[in-house]
C-alpha cells in the first residue's frame, strides 16, 4: 500500500512550518501576558527574579542546546546514509531532553518546599507582581517542559524508524521535521531563560 | 458530459479494507470524512436550533416553562453548540472536505490520515461538551464566551467545557493547516492560483485564520482551566490578574474566528451565483482579494468587541476606523455577487433563493454591524438584544444560510439523488419568513433598550418578545419542511445526473456520486474554470 502513494515530502514540510506557526501563536499568548504584567509591576518581576537559581537555569541552556545540535547533526547523518550514528545521535538528544526536565523537577521541587507556587498559603502573603510572575513562572516553563517532553517520545520513534529501515537516505522527511519541532521548543527555552533567569 | 454513473463504482460502495461502521470511521477518503461531519454539524445544528426555540419560549413568559438559572445554562449551551460544535467547524469540514480535493482536481488532501484524525478530535471535543452538559455539576452558565472571573470562580462544568473547546480548537487547526497545504500542493495541472474556483481561496483563507487565531483561544482557555485547577489568577483581580486581558485575549480569536465562519460561506455563495445566472463571475480577482482582504484586516477589530468594557478613547477610534475598514472587503463582494446576477438569464432553483436570501440578510447583518461599530451607538446599544439580532442576521442569516445553499446545490453530487423543488422552495419561504420576524424584532427591541441575557423583561417590551417567539415556530416549521424534504430524496429521490445545474468546476465533470479517489486520470484544467 505504502509505496503506491505519491511522497510529497515538500507538502510535509510545509504542513510542519505550518505547525510550528500555530506554535508561535500559542506561546506568543503566554508571552504576551509576560510583558503585559511586567510592565505593570517591573519591581516586583526583578525581585522575584532573584528567587531562580542562575545555575540550574544556565546549565539547562546549555543542554537543550547540545540537544538541538545533536538532532541536526543526525540528520546530516542519514543524509549520508550512516542510520547507526544518527541512532546514537537521537538516543543522546533524548536523554539530554530527560536531563532537562530532571533539572527542571528540582527547581520547582525548590520552590514548591518554600510555598512558592499558585495558591499556597506563603505565595499568597506576597505582593500581587510576585504571585503573577511565578504564576507565568510555572506555566510557560511547565507548558514549555510539555513540549520537551512530546518532542523526547517523538525523537524516540525516530530512532526506531531509523534502525527499521523506515527512515532512509531518500525517505528522512520525518526526521527533518521532528528536528524542526525541536529547534522550536530549543528556540521558545531561549526566550524564557532571560525572562526568567536574567531580568534581575 | 453524460450521466456515466452507471458505469463506474461510487464512493459509497468501494469501502477498501474495512466494513460497516468501520469503513466510515477509518476511512481516510475525504468524502467519507466531510459526510460524516456532515451529519454531526446538521445534528449539533438541530440541537442547538431546538434549545433556541426553547429560550424563546421562555422569554414570552418569564418563569413559567423553566427557572432563571436553567435559563442561563440554556443560552450558554446553545452558544457554545452552536459556535463550537456547529458553525466553526461547519461549512469547510463538510463541504470543504467533501469538495475541495475535488475542484482542484485531486484525489484527496495533502494529509489523508491527519484528516481522519481531526475527525477523532471533532468527537472527543463533542463528547467532552456533552458530558460538560450532562454530568452532574450542572451545565456551564456564563454564555458561550467564558468570560473570567465568573467563568474561574463559578461551580458548573465550566472547566469540562472549556476543555472540550479546546480540544476541538486542534482539530480547527489541523484542518486548516490540512487545507492550506492542499491548495500549495493538490492543484491539477493548468489550475493556477487566479483558477482555482472562489470556493477554494475562502478555504485558504479560513485556513490561515484558523492556523493564526485559534492557538490563541487555546492558551487563553488553558488559562481559565489553570484557573480553575491550580488558582493561577491570571485573570482574578485578587491575584493581581485582569479580566479585561481575558477579553482581549478570547476576541483576538474569536473576532476572526467570525470570519472562519462566515468566509467559506462567501466561497459557496461566490460558487452559486455565476451557476444560475447563466454568467461567470463579476470581478473575479476582487472577490478572491476581498478573501484575503477580510482574513488579514479581521485579525484587528477585535476591541470593537469591549467598547464598553473599558479601554482608551484613543484605541476605541483606531478599532471603530479598523472595523469600518473591514466592511469595504464584504461589500466588495456583495457587489460583484449582485453585478453577476446583472444581464444574467436566471435560473430560480432552490440553491439560488438560498444564496440570494443570504446576500439580503448578510447585508443586513453587516450594515448592522456598522451601527454597532461606530463609537456613539455602541454605547446604547451594546448590551441590548441590537448585538443578538445583529450576531443572528451575520452568522445565520450568513453562515447558516450558506449551508443550506450548499446543501441544495451539492445534494445531487454527493447523494447521487435530486430532491423535490417545490418543497424546497416553500421551506426556503417560511424559513424567510420566520426568520426575518425571529430576528428583525430583536433589532427594534434592543433600540427601545431590551437588555440581552436578561431572564425576565419590563411589560413594555412583551410585544416584541412574543413576535420574535411566533418568528422562531415559523422558522422551525420552515427548517423542518427543509430537511424533512432531503432526508426523503436520501431515500426516494431520483437517480441525480453528473451535471444538474450546469457548473463549471472540476465536481461536475465526474459521476454523480464521485467515484473512489475522485478522477480515473489526473485532470488537467484548459479553460478559466469560472
Amino acid at each position: 500500500m505504502e509505496n503506491l502513494e505519491e511522497r510529497d515530502t515538500l507538502a510535509s514540510k510545509y504542513g510542519m512550518w505550518f505547525f510550528l506557526f500555530t506554535e508561535i501563536l500559542f506561546f506568543g499568548g503566554m508571552f504576551l501576558l509576560y510583558s503585559i504584567y511586567r510592565s505593570k509591576f517591573p519591581h516586583e518581576f526583578h525581585s522575584a527574579a532573584q528567587e531562580e537559581n542562575l545555575v540550574l537555569g544556565s546549565v539547562n541552556t546549555a543542554i537543550l542546546l547540545t540537544s538541538s545540535l545533536l538532532v541536526a547533526i543526525s540528520i546530516s547523518a542519514v543524509k549520508k546514509g550512516r542510520n547507526g550514528v544518527s541512532a546514537v545521535l537521537q538516543t543522546c538528544t533524548v536523554f539530554l531532553g530527560a536531563a532537562f526536565l530532571a533539572i527542571k523537577y528540582f527547581e520547582w521541587h525548590e520552590k514548591i518546599v518554600r510555598g512558592i507556587y499558585p495558591n499556597a498559603p506563603q505565595l499568597d502573603q506576597m505582593s500581587n507582581g510576585t504571585k503573577l510572575f511565578f504564576g507565568l513562572y510555572y506555566v510557560m516553563t511547565g507548558i514549555h517542559g510539555l513540549h520537551v517532553l512530546i518532542g523526547m517520545i517523538v525523537i524516540s520513534f525516530m530512532v526506531y524508524f531509523t534502525l527499521s529501515g523506515n527512515i532512509t537516505v531518500r525517505n528522512f522527511s520525518k526526521l527533518e521535521n521532528t528536528g524542526l519541532y525541536w529547534h522550536f521548543v530549543d528556540i521558545v527555552w531561549i526566550y524564557l531563560y532571560p525572562l526568567f533567569y536574567l531580568v534581575t | 458530459m453524460e450521466n456515466n454513473g452507471s458505469r463506474e463504482v461510487s464512493f459509497y460502495h468501494d469501502t477498501g479494507k474495512h466494513h460497516g461502521i468501520l469503513a466510515w470511521l477509518l476511512s481516510t477518503d475525504h468524502k467519507r470524512i466531510g459526510l460524516q461531519y456532515l451529519a454531526a454539524i446538521v445534528l449539533f445544528f438541530l440541537v442547538g436550533v431546538s434549545l433556541g426555540v426553547l429560550i424563546r419560549l421562555s422569554l414570552i413568559s418569564p418563569g413559567t416553562f423553566m427557572g432563571a438559572e436553567t435559563y442561563n445554562r440554556l443560552f450558554s449551551v446553545h452558544g457554545i453548540i452552536m459556535i463550537f460544535l456547529f458553525i466553526i467547524p461547519g461549512l469547510p469540514v463538510a463541504f470543504g472536505n467533501f469538495f475541495l480535493p475535488i475542484m482542484l482536481g485531486a484525489r484527496d488532501v495533502a494529509f489523508p490520515r491527519l484528516n481522519r484524525f481531526t475527525w477523532w478530535i471533532y468527537l472527543t471535543g463533542a463528547t467532552i461538551i456533552a458530558l460538560s452538559v450532562l454530568l452532574p455539576g450542572g451545565a456551564p452558565d456564563t454564555g458561550w464566551t467564558f468570560y473570567a472571573p465568573y467563568s474561574i470562580e463559578v461551580k458548573a462544568n465550566v472547566g469540562l467545557a472549556v476543555f472540550g473547546v479546546f480540544v476541538l480548537g486542534f482539530s480547527s487547526i489541523l484542518t486548516g493547516l490540512n487545507f492550506v497545504t492542499t491548495i500549495h500542493r493538490l492543484r491539477a495541472p493548468g489550475m493556477t492560483w487566479f483558477r482555482m474556483p472562489i470556493f477554494a481561496w475562502t478555504l485558504y483563507a479560513t485556513g490561515w485564520v484558523q492556523m493564526l487565531a485559534t492557538p490563541v483561544l487555546a492558551i487563553t482557555l488553558i488559562f481559565i482551566v489553570l484557573g480553575r485547577v491550580f488558582g493561577v489568577g491570571f485573570f482574578d483581580p485578587s491575584k493581581g490578574g485582569d479580566p479585561i486581558l481575558y477579553e482581549h485575549l478570547f476576541w483576538t480569536y474569536s473576532h476572526p474566528a467570525v470570519y472562519i465562519m462566515v468566509l467559506p460561506a462567501m466561497g459557496i455563495i461566490s460558487e452559486v451565483i455565476p451557476v444560475f445566472a447563466r454568467h461567470r463571475i463579476f470581478g473575479y480577482k476582487a472577490v478572491a482579494y476581498s478573501a484575503l482582504g477580510i482574513a488579514i484586516v479581521g485579525y484587528f477589530v477585535w476591541g470593537h468587541h469591549m467598547f464598553t468594557s473599558g479601554m482608551s478613547d484613543t484605541s476605541r477610534a483606531i478599532f471603530s476606523f479598523i472595523t469600518f475598514l473591514v466592511a469595504v472587503p464584504s461589500g466588495i463582494k456583495i457587489f460583484n455577487w449582485v453585478s453577476t446576477m446583472y444581464k444574467g438569464s436566471i435560473v430560480m432553483n432552490s440553491p439560488f433563493l438560498f444564496a440570494v436570501s443570504f446576500i439580503f440578510l448578510f447585508s443586513i447583518g453587516g450594515l448592522t454591524g456598522l451601527i454597532i461599530g461606530s463609537l456613539a451607538p455602541n454605547l446604547h446599544l451594546h448590551g441590548t438584544y441590537f448585538i443578538v439580532g445583529h450576531f443572528h442576521y451575520v452568522m445565520f442569516g450568513g453562515a447558516g444560510f450558506a449551508l443550506l445553499t450548499a446543501l441544495h446545490y451539492w445534494f445531487p453530487k454527493m447523494f447521487g439523488k435530486m430532491y423535490s423543488e417545490r418543497p424546497a422552495k416553500i421551506g426556503w419561504l417560511i424559513l424567510f419568513i420566520g426568520f426575518n420576524l425571529l430576528y428583525f424584532t430583536m433589532f427594534i427591541l434592543g433600540y427601545n433598550g431590551m437588555p440581552r441575557r436578561y431572564f425576565d423583561y419590563p411589560p413594555r417590551y412583551h410585544t416584541g418578545h412574543v413576535l420574535s417567539t411566533i418568528g422562531s415556530w415559523i422558522l422551525a416549521v420552515g427548517l423542518i419542511i427543509i430537511f424533512a424534504n432531503l432526508i426523503r430524496a436520501l431515500f426516494k429521490g431520483e437517480k441525480a445526473p453528473s451535471n444538474p445545474w450546469g457548473g463549471g468546476s472540476f465536481e461536475w465533470q465526474i459521476p454523480s456520486p464521485p467515484p473512489h479517489e475522485n478522477f480515473k486520470e489526473r485532470p488537467v484544467l484548459k479553460d478559466n474554470g469560472h
